[in-house]
């Protein structure tokens, strides 16, 4: 039946045929591709599709249900955008990447067991690192190296987590899981990573800056929001995650008032929002949930177009520090009032689409009496106001004339910007088909005189603020400089953690080493048979051992792990190998 | 290439401010004609959001000048 198909499957099957296309035909296909699955979607009904056993479990491909359709749609349309925007790029490599790492997106998505979300996870990663990699600069390749080793470790950790549910007798169905025990802790922390929760979000801001102008555009939605999703799915109501979202909230923003790199603000402010969602799944209510997906549908949206524009920026002048900036209003105007769109939505300005969404958590917050809470988030949401709503604008577009002449971009690229910035501005003037798709039923109103009002005291006052500090030279000047993150303690204090790393995960090291950088065939095959075995082991043997379980339990534990791979583990890794070799040469020819 | 120049006059920039402190103002006085429903107590006391923005603002940028001597680096720090 063809209204069940996957959308995932259907992206990876387009992924292998983009580099066969001839130019002409390939850009029709790029758009046809995802605007095809978003009508299967739209008709196809709540259910289960293509689910099949599988060495005794149950695989199911496809489960639509009103949480996984509303994150398919917003990828679905965001695939869209983003192939429009890349539309002009002759790299085949950058398009199967995006292809398969959409694919990976809408397959953790849809998918309804543990295996299939776990594949679909490495395929997210392995293909996202290609759209940092594609940019072919020896920064791009740095920190593309360090971005796939990160997120190898997070896929392990959630691996070795399912591996731990699994053998607990847990189901393999994906579903709400307690968060005690071993396994469960794996697993939240293995989202945790991909949704960048401090202290595990340093490759966020590492990479994103580093990708290339259209790839950082499929970067900003798939990834943390993928994970957003399955946090939602499985551990709604831990409320570990309303504190970890509050200071997820805050951290991020001071970091973005100092930060040169536009791209590398958008990332501070990226990880910014996405607390908010961590904050309103911890809270857990129905009215929290509620604002959390919504918060992740509009936030894709304003985010992509953001990161749009920052792009243009970047395609057309080739800079993207602050320092390097300024005046650019002055021919490329679009781009500068798209931008102003995408800074708005992002301040929740009433009208625009994080108003509608973002209130909805402040609220549940406010409704659970959780002060404390609730004055962290609207201290973030002011220095939301600062960094994405006046700065990104001011330093690129305004400010000091940087005698930079470029124009708008390319018809595609504005027209991109265009249509997303047209759904912020929708959604926000008319939330209500938003509502109606959201998981549960919303008894919300967003228009109400005192929640306007205050809103634009709140952003508008702080704007004030703004006015007056930078006119007396208090605010901090934009410098040529860095800023230290816990990215340091890999990249620079840790000497003795890359020699850990290498002695405690020689294999996955060495291998994934001539893997990215030789493309060596031999490398990944070892690294396909043996890795996952030894990794795992890696991390359940102490797990087990501080579990208390030694001697002949742990050993016949060991060969059960080592026997599951034998038999089960091949599958799992060989798509995402096959799309990484395809990757590579891709990467190696062009 | 056509070049926009409205923000080169200082006045122009002048007139923007005096917009935004006109709406300022307004916002000031609208505080007073609606009706309040907030979760918290404080919310309802008058202009509380206005001078919550405000001293956030002067607070995050004060931390982060702060902050900025501990953990600013030269660019090739990391090369």
């Amino acid at each position: 039946m063809i209204s069940g198909l996957p959308p995932a499957l259907l992206f990876l099957a387009g992924a292998a045929l983009v580099p066969l296309l001839p130019q002409r035909f390939k850009q029709a296909f790029m758009l046809a591709l995802p605007l095809f699955a978003l009508y299967l979607l739209y008709n196809t009904p709540l259910g289960t599709y293509w689910s099949f056993s599988f060495l005794d479990y149950q695989i199911v491909l496809m489960k639509l249900d009103r949480l996984s359709r509303v994150f398919a749609y917003i990828f679905l349309i965001i695939s869209v955008i983003g192939f429009l925007f890349a539309l002009k790029v002759e790299d085949d490599l950058q398009h199967s990447a995006a292809l398969i790492y959409a694919g990976g997106a809408l397959g953790v998505t849809l998918c309804g067991d543990w295996f299939s979300l776990y594949v679909y996870w490495e395929f997210m990663a392995v293909a996202s690192t290609f759209l940092i990699l594609a940019r072919r600069t020896p920064a791009a390749r740095a920190a593309a190296l360090r971005y796939i080793l990160v997120h190898l470790f997070g896929g392990l950790l959630l691996f070795a987590g399912i591996m731990l549910l699994l053998a607990g007798g847990g189901p393999i169905a994906i579903g709400a899981l307690k968060l005690e025990g071993a396994a469960a802790w794996l697993i939240f922390l293995g989202i945790a990573l991909n949704a960048a929760i401090p202290p595990l979000h340093p490759w966020l801001k590492d990479a994103y800056p580093e990708a290339t102008p259209t790839g950082a555009v499929f970067l900003s939605a798939f990834t943390t929001k993928s994970a957003v999703y399955l946090m939602c799915r499985t551990f709604a109501g831990a409320e570990v995650l309303i504190w970890v979202g509050a200071i997820m909230t805050i951290f991020p923003i001071f970091y973005a008032v100092l930060e040169n790199d536009i791209r590398r603000v958008l990332s501070y402010s990226l990880m910014n929002q996405v607390g908010y969602m961590m904050c309103g799944i911890g809270i857990g209510t129905t009215l929290a949930i509620n604002g959390t997906v919504s918060h992740a549908f509009c936030h894709i949206l304003y985010k992509a177009l953001l990161f749009m524009a920052a792009g243009s920026v970047l395609t057309m002048t080739g800079r993207s520090r602050c320092t390097d900036l300024g005046g650019l209003y002055k021919t490329m105007p679009l781009t500068a009032v798209f931008c102003m769109v995408g800074s708005a939505s992002i301040s929740a300005f009433p009208l625009f689409s994080g108003f509608v969404s973002k209130s909805m958590i402040v609220s549940a917050a406010g409704l659970q009496h959780l002060t404390t809470i609730w004055f962290m988030l609207q201290f973030a949401s002011v220095g939301v106001i600062d960094h994405a709503g006046i700065k990104v604008p001011y330093f690129t577009f305004f400010g000091h004339d940087s005698g930079i002449r470029a124009s708008d971009p390319p018809w595609n690229m504005t027209w991109a910007m265009g249509i997303a910035a047209f759904f912020c501005l929708g959604i926000g003037i008319f939330p209500q088909p938003l509502y109606n798709i959201l998981p549960f039923p919303v008894d919300y109103a967003p228009y109400t005189g005192a929640h306007v009002v205050g809103q634009l005291q709140l952003l508008l006052f702080g704007a004030l603020a703004f006015v007056l500090l930078i006119y007396s030279g208090y605010y901090p000047a934009e410098i040529r400089a860095i800023n230290l993150d816990f990215d340091w303690f890999y990249r620079k204090g840790g000497r003795a953690f890359y020699r850990l790393v290498d002695w405690g995960l020689g294999g996955i090291n060495a291998a994934s080493d001539r893997w990215l950088v030789n493309g060596a065939t031999g490398a990944v095959n070892r690294f396909a048979r043996q890795a996952p075995a030894i990794m795992s082991k890696l991390v359940l043997v102490p797990v087990w051992w501080l579990f208390k379980v030694r001697g002949w339990p742990l050993e016949q534990r060991k060969r059960a792990l080592e026997r599951g791979f034998a038999r089960g583990a091949l599958p799992v890794g060989v798509g995402a190998l096959a799309a990484a070799v395809m990757l590579i040469v891709l990467y190696l020819l062009a | 290439m056509r070049e926009l120049k409205i923000f080169d006059k200082a006045v122009n920039v002048k007139r923007l401010l005096i917009c935004l402190y006109v709406f300022l103002a307004g916002l000031l006085v609208a505080d007073f004609f609606i009706s309040k429903h907030g979760h918290f107590s404080w919310e309802n006391a008058p202009e509380f959001y206005a001078v919550y923005g405000f001293l956030c603002y002067l607070a995050l940028i004060v931390l982060a000048k702060a902050l900025r001597r501990i953990i600013k680096r030269r660019e090739d720090y990391y090369d």
